[in-house]
């Protein structure tokens, strides 16, 4: 019997499942692996020649390529992993948030710093559907 | 023997000892968070403490996706700062109580809690930033005040282990503490939330109502808190919320009647609800420490 999955009704959210591990193991492992400053430098030096010690899909290595950060998290990775590629490109967690959402970072400061986004009309994904049909 | 006798349940947002390392904790940005933790930091010097056992989880730093444990005890000597990306944090290196720790590690699994042990282990911001914001500010030529347990919970990889899990060992975790001869003072810190998501189209959610109702009840409805269902989390708290089930270990640790002595909650720091709050227990306020 499969397991019950009651969190994937939350919108614009990845949980970061034993599915999702699975899938984006050798996408994550790289990821850790720029925490250090060696590794960086190499990676550094020539992006592609580094990614050749991973064995990830071609649309996760374009993505890491294309710095594509929904994209990653949709191919299977974990934003925590995804941060330490950000932090090799010199993007704090905020930054990155801006870029996932799509606000940029000055529209998200400034939604931080007046509350956060509220949960109204944020908890499931029949809110968001509804909201697009308005639009 | 040794004894719990308070805790502490305090958020543990990297920003945060980004500010510090940087000193720049009176912007007008920063000086909201770090005013609520002046009270904490004159409270935590009157209970000289001797060992802090500090529940915390690990961002991808030293575990990789290789090896996952659920929960994992310091058993070390020390800890260095962990290189996250961006260098270590100056802080100084922590040091453990090993004798207790691994005291520790043996009761826990004999009371049916599998941890694994970790005889060697960097911790990364989710331990250091509690340490600042509760000790002040330290160099790498410091020292902390006390010793430090480490116990890092798997809260990356869903699911982390339930609340009500999490709760029963901090029961078991007090066991062990008061089963170990030294007399010691152990204060005992749950870090992680509060409502945040990192990640993703709803990166940013904040729920202070939320926040609020949990602040409160940990005091007055400890248990049926514990019972909180991930999915509750996730929706209401944000993907990275759900780190507050390391707050029960904590929880469970205490007397059931305890009293809260301070709070503070301010948004935001970074991504983040700061969140935080000491617990005594009733039965062993006033006594000399």
């Amino acid at each position: 019997m499969a397991l019950k999955k009651d969190y994937e009704d939350i919108p614009g959210t990845f949980i970061f499942d034993a599915d999702k591990g699975r899938l984006g193991y050798q996408l994550n492992q790289f990821c850790i692996s720029l925490r250090l400053q060696k590794n960086r430098d190499t990676f550094g030096e020539n992006e592609e020649a580094y990614l050749d010690n991973y064995k990830m899909t071609d649309e996760q290595r374009q993505a890491v390529l294309d710095r594509d950060w929904n994209r990653l998290l949709e191919l299977g990775g974990n934003i925590y992993y995804t941060s330490k590629l950000a932090a090799n490109d010199g993007i704090n967690f905020q930054q990155l948030a801006g870029l996932m959402t799509g606000m940029g970072n000055e529209a998200y400061r400034a939604m931080m710093v007046a509350g956060g986004r509220s949960p109204e009309g944020n908890r499931y994904q029949s809110e968001w559907d509804e909201k697009e049909g308005d639009a | 023997m040794a004894r719990i006798t308070a805790g502490v349940g305090c958020s543990h947002v990297p920003a945060i000892g980004v500010a510090m390392d940087q000193g720049i904790t009176e912007q007008p940005y920063w000086e909201p968070v770090f005013e609520g933790f002046e009270r904490s930091r004159e409270w935590m010097k009157e209970q000289k403490a001797d060992v802090v056992f500090l529940v915390y989880n690990d961002h991808c730093t030293v575990f990789d996706a290789s090896c996952i444990p659920t929960f994992a005890l310091g058993c070390a000597p020390d800890f260095a700062p962990a290189d996250e990306g961006w260098g270590p944090r100056p802080v100084p290196v922590v040091k453990n109580h090993q004798e207790l720790a691994s005291h520790i590690a043996q009761s826990l699994v004999l009371d049916e809690f599998d941890i694994t042990v970790m005889n060697e282990m960097e911790v990364d911001h989710g331990l250091t930033v509690p340490m600042s914001v509760m000790f002040g500010d330290k160099t790498v030529d410091d020292e902390w005040p006390c010793l430090v347990i480490p116990l890092c919970v798997n809260v990356v990889q869903y699911p982390p282990p339930t609340g009500n899990r999490c709760y029963n060992l901090g029961k078991a975790i007090r066991r062990a503490v008061e089963s170990f001869d030294e007399d010691l003072n152990v204060v005992i810190f749950g870090t992680g939330g509060m409502s945040h998501q990192l990640q993703y189209k709803r990166a940013g959610l904040i729920n202070k109502e939320w926040d609020t109702q949990f602040l409160d009840r940990l005091t007055s409805d400890p248990v049926a808190l514990s019972k909180t269902p991930h999915v509750e989390y996730l929706r209401e708290a944000g993907s990275e919320g759900v780190e507050m089930v390391m707050w029960h270990v904590m929880r469970g640790a205490l007397d059931d009647e305890v009293e809260e002595v301070h709070r503070h909650y301010h948004v935001p720091a970074s991504n983040t609800a700061v969140g935080h709050i000491i617990l005594e227990n009733v039965k062993d306020q006033g006594k000399a420490k």
